[in-house]
């Protein structure tokens, strides 16, 4: 189920006509003015990163538009493919006319493609309407292409810079930072990676104007937001929110009675108990790229950090140490407790190993892995340490 | 050294390290950027590591991943410092500086995350101290000590989780104790384009494996060893004979001979804590003596019996190619000294095989004469003589034993030692280098010439033809053209070089050549061109660029050798290696031909000696190819 979403509004072509119109100085000020933050996770401010990449000289310049959507319990970004293709391709083509770039790659989740043939038959729409390809949306020597390449799989590969290498053929393994894809990114060319719905509000926002958008959500965090909402609710689904809303807005929502606590931004999230249920779902306090999941006053929190180590352990790339060694050690330690085997001492050690991953590792997965085992045995130890009784004096 | 990092397409790309670039649309290469660095204020240029940076400013960063002749990888997430504004640490070696920074390098977080990547990284290391050949030489070791470790915070391996492979005739391969630093990953795909490793598998299941994870022997390795000396564990190591040569030497029965090559000479202190490029030569003689060998030879001898043969062949193609207008000569001719460069050859670029010259490497012309002319004018049956080889390489392993090498009948050397090796022998034998008495080398084979030492370092085979064919072709000295007979131009670490030697007079033919080519007349007037490279990395530019007709193919000789440095970086030196070390060595090298009395391979008497009373129909002649020319098999990926 879902609520009713601005993108059912909006006319496709509507965006990129406005864009077009204005060019690639009031695009960038346009976006400086909405003041968007990324949608995929990471929150970095969209209109600096189009800028670095519009400064970049030279030809050869990509839009990415990242639909890996990996994160468990992220469903948001194949709703707006599979609904609203179109305001997706317009905010890349916008992308595209303000960094001055020639071509557009979607990089499709490998589970998604079944929606393939879809997403191909409205590119094929576009190139015939004149949206996309020479002189694209009536702008001389704008020509613009888009292009869909299949994920691989693997979680890690929706991290830009391992997505890239992805793009280029190789392993999957996120690359050293700096430099970033504005400069140095695919094909060593300057490029902008941006989250399915980071492009799709970009469409909203040149539609229905930059006042508009940024009038949503709170000071910080500026306009709407998609939440996929799964776990214990009566009406699990996509759900719009302007940023800032409380967790208990959202649970009340979705029908959710007697949570436990919530899952903030997937495996890699928070988790939030409910004492703090009155957290603000927006940048400057519990950050998402999406994914909430609710736990019910049944769940065994022991179980869950069990799933979420489990999946890092799966999913790290494994070139670092922190993250390919972190990992395990965390899931043993999860073990360990499960059995009643981890003593107090030991279970310091791992929380501070969980530091060092958040800081040491190379790339998000694990600098945020440990993320989820730390807030559970910060806010849940009565429930998790009772199992060590008798087994450690 | 490193100028073939990013366009090798051999390998998967996503092996290797990203390049760091300077930011686009900033023309400021070169300009100054302040930063504080641990509260030391400095100056950089753009784009300098922060790693590097600290250096600079005498401060230590523990690295492991990092390796000064590859391309960042930025893994092992040893070497992070705090960048002020920053949430997360920074990999100090994978860190361009491009604008101010304010850096600490060793704040309580900072080492907290060090010690915790050392004790992950030991939680899988199986291995111990004492049984290892990289014991007081190892960085995963030296890291551990430097971070205090005393007991195993996240545990320790208790058995082994994979078999040593001993596949290889060079390198053994042991993942029980790997780091997955991937240097010798970047190392076969960066420095020598082969790519034979690689990381396979995700997460904790991560190994370094090889093609299709087949026994190392089993798979296109060329045998450089390059990987060995840039491992920072004793994951991988060479292939170790001692044992096999510590039996001949106790066997009475055996006559064990120990040829030595020109690098080990300039290497070998460092496994006793001399500075590099402190030449041991003398003191390494009396050593080699009282571990038991019964003879200790210059290898430096059949380096100047490579000269001349291999300066024969030339002649001759090209005299066949200029004068008799055979087009069916390959031209130009390569160098074969060097056996990891003969295998890469072999598997990647068969079809050039016709341009290899045939000589032998001076190792196994040096193995065919001891057990033909040497056994016979000393009355030992060959059949008891051990022929040992000391060498800075780990291929001359692979190398005594392919199946063509027995032309004397038997296997011409039985085996090949690394610097290190010997290294270890003469300890095991309570011996400190350093303190022994010099000594010479053994008749009849101790003589030699400035020419042979050089041949240790890259560009040194070339400046021995040279010294030669310009005197026996030009009829001139080399010191008239070059001051001291020292041809500056060909010497340099540049990946691939070219020189041109213009012929403006020729003199006679010497007496042995004149039934090879009545006058050098045809060559008065012409330019000789050739090219120097090292590194199988460069050596795939050049051969690129000869098929493509470039500027490589024009040369008349070309001298290849497949460790970066020449055979002074060689798979079997000591270790570390780093620029500044093989630059040392090649210093000890090139002092060592100075103070020869005799510089040029064609005057050392006990070569012309040898073509007198045995190789009697001279270079190149019937006898001399039986012993001292080899052929070389298309192996193609193939074996
Ligand atoms: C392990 C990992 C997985 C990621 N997966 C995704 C993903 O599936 N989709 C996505 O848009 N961003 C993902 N990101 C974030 C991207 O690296 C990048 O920040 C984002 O695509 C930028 O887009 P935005 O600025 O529009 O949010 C992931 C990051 C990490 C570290
Ligand atoms: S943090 Fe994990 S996923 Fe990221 S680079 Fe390191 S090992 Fe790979
Ligand atoms: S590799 Fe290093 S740490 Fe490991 S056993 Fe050998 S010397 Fe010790
Ligand atoms: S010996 Fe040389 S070719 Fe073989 S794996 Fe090592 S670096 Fe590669
Ligand atoms: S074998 Fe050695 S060089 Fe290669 S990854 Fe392992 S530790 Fe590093
Ligand atoms: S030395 Fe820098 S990450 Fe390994």
């Amino acid at each position: 189920m879902s609520t009713e979403l601005t993108f059912s509004q909006i006319e496709k072509y509507a965006g990129v006509k406005t864009a077009a119109a204005g060019g690639r100085a009031d695009i960038l000020a346009t976006m400086k003015t909405a003041g968007m933050r990324g949608r995929g996770g990471a929150g970095f401010p969209v209109s600096v990163k189009w800028n670095l990449a519009a400064a970049a000289t030279g030809p050869d310049k990509f839009i990415v538009c990242n639909a890996d959507e990996g994160e468990p319990g992220t469903f948001k970004d194949r709703l707006i493919l599979s609904e609203y293709a179109d305001i997706v391709f317009d905010g890349m083509t916008i992308a595209a006319i303000a960094v001055g770039a020639a071509k557009g790659i979607l990089y499709l989740r490998g589970e998604y493609v079944y929606l393939l043939n879809d997403l191909e038959a409205v590119l094929a729409r576009r190139r015939e309407d004149g949206m996309l390809g020479q002189n694209a949306a009536g702008r001389e020597g704008f020509d613009f292409d888009i292009d869909i390449r299949m994920g691989s799989g693997a979680y890690v590969c929706g991290e830009e810079t391992a997505l890239i290498e992805s793009l280029e053929g190789n392993r999957g393994e996120p690359r050293n930072r700096p430099p970033f894809p504005v400069d140095t990114g695919y094909r060593g060319r300057p490029t902008v990676v941006n989250n399915v719905e980071t492009l799709a509000w970009a469409a909203c926002i040149f539609a229905k104007g930059a006042e508009w958008f940024n009038g949503l959500g709170t000071e910080k965090s500026v306009g709407l937001k998609l939440l996929s909402i799964s776990g214990d609710c009566a009406n699990p689904g996509v759900y719009e929110f302007p940023l800032g809303v409380s967790i208990a807005d959202v649970l009340t929502a979705v029908g959710a009675e007697n949570s436990k606590a919530v899952q903030v931004g997937g495996a890699s999230g928070l988790c939030i108990p409910a004492c703090q249920f009155d957290r603000k779902i927006a940048f400057e306090d519990v950050a998402t790229g999406g994914s909430v999941i609710v736990f019910g006053a049944d769940r065994d929190m022991l179980d869950v950090v069990d799933n979420f180590m489990e999946f890092f352990v799966e999913e790290s790339c494994g070139q670092c140490t922190p993250c390919r060694e972190g990992n395990e050690k965390l899931l043993e330690g999860v073990q360990m407790l499960a059995a009643g085997k981890c003593s107090m001492k030991y279970l310091k050690e791992l929380c501070s190993l969980g530091k060092t991953m958040q800081v040491a590792s190379k790339c998000g997965l694990g600098q945020s892995s440990p993320n989820a085992f730390l807030s559970v045995v910060e806010h849940f130890s009565d429930e998790i340490l009772g199992r060590t009784e008798g087994s450690n004096a | 050294m490193t100028d073939n990092i990013n366009d090798s397409d051999r390998a998967p790309k996503a092996q290797r390290g990203q390049v760091i670039d300077k930011p686009d649309g900033v023309d400021a290469i070169g300009a100054q950027i302040t930063i504080t660095i641990d509260d030391n204020e400095i100056k950089v240029p753009m784009g300098t590591t922060i790693l590097e940076a600290a250096k600079t400013a005498g401060i230590h960063i523990p690295t492991l991943c990092h390796h000064e002749d590859l391309c960042v990888a930025g893994v092992c997430r040893v070497c992070v410092v705090e960048v002020e504004g920053q949430r997360a640490l920074q990999a100090s070696c994978a860190y361009p500086i491009t604008s101010p920074l304010n850096i600490k390098t060793h704040t309580p977080q900072v080492r907290r995350a060090r010690r915790h990547v050392i004790d992950l990284l030991l939680s899988k290391h199986y291995g111990e101290c004492y049984a290892c050949f990289r014991n007081n030489n190892c960085e995963l070791q030296s890291l551990a000590k430097e971070y205090g470790v005393d007991f195993f915070r996240f545990g320790h391996p208790e058995k082994p989780m994979f078999e040593k492979d001993h596949s290889s005739y060079s390198v053994v391969r042991d993942m029980n104790k790997c780091v997955l630093c991937r240097r010798c990953v970047r190392t076969c795909i960066d420095l020598q384009e082969v790519g034979v490793l690689e990381a396979a598998n995700r997460s904790n299941e991560t190994t370094i494996e090889t093609f299709q994870d087949r026994p190392l022997g089993d798979v296109v390795c060329i045998n450089c060893g390059q990987c060995i000396n840039r491992c920072p564990t004793g994951a991988l190591t060479a292939n170790d004979p001692t044992d096999e040569v510590w039996a001949a030497i106790d066997d009475p029965k055996k006559h064990v001979t120990l040829q030595t090559a020109p690098s080990p000479r300039a290497g070998i202190g460092e496994c006793f804590g001399l500075e590099p490029g402190t030449p041991m030569t003398f003191e390494m003689n009396t050593a080699v003596r009282q571990c038991g060998f019964d003879k200790v030879f210059d290898t430096n001898f059949t380096a100047d019996l490579t000269i001349i043969e291999e300066g024969t062949e030339l002649l001759l193609r090209l005299y066949k190619a200029l004068v008799e207008k055979d087009e069916t000569v390959a031209l130009p001719q390569f160098t074969s000294c060097s056996p990891g460069w003969v295998k890469f050859i072999e598997h990647f670029y068969p079809e050039m095989l016709p341009n290899m010259s045939s000589a032998k490497s001076p190792q196994q012309m040096f193995g065919a004469l001891i057990k033909t002319f040497y056994a016979e004018h000393h009355g030992i049956d060959p059949a008891d003589i051990v022929s040992v080889a000391l060498m800075p390489c780990s291929a001359k392993k692979f190398e005594c034993n392919r199946p063509e090498m027995t032309d004397s009948g038997y296997k011409d050397v039985d085996y090949g030692l690394t610097t290190r090796e010997l290294a270890k022998m003469i300890s095991e034998a309570g011996i400190h280098l350093p303190d022994m008495p010099k000594g010479d080398f053994d008749a009849p084979f101790g003589e030699a010439t400035g020419s042979g030492v050089i041949f240790g370092a890259t560009g040194g085979v070339m400046e021995a033809a040279l010294r030669t064919v310009i005197e026996l072709v030009c009829g001139v000295k080399v010191e008239d053209l070059f001051e001291h007979a020292n041809i500056l131009p060909i010497r340099g670490f540049e990946g691939a070089r070219m020189v041109e030697l213009p012929i403006e007079n020729v003199g006679p033919v010497p007496a042995v050549l004149q039934s090879l080519v009545p006058s050098w007349d045809w060559l008065k007037g012409a330019t000789l061109k050739v090219g120097v490279c090292h590194g199988t990395a460069n050596a795939k530019k050049v051969l690129d660029d000869i098929k493509a007709g470039g500027a490589f193919s024009e040369c008349h000789f070309i001298e290849f050798m497949a460790c970066p440095g020449g055979c002074l970086g060689g798979g079997g030196q000591p270790i570390p290696t780093t620029p500044e070390i093989r630059q040392a060595r090649a210093k000890a090298i090139y002092a060592e031909d100075e103070a020869y009395g005799i510089r040029k391979s064609h005057e050392n008497p006990v070569v012309w000696e040898l073509y007198e009373k045995f190789l009697t129909d001279g270079p190149c002649g019937h006898i001399s190819h039986k012993l001292l020319h080899t052929t070389y098999t298309a192996r193609g990926k193939y074996l």
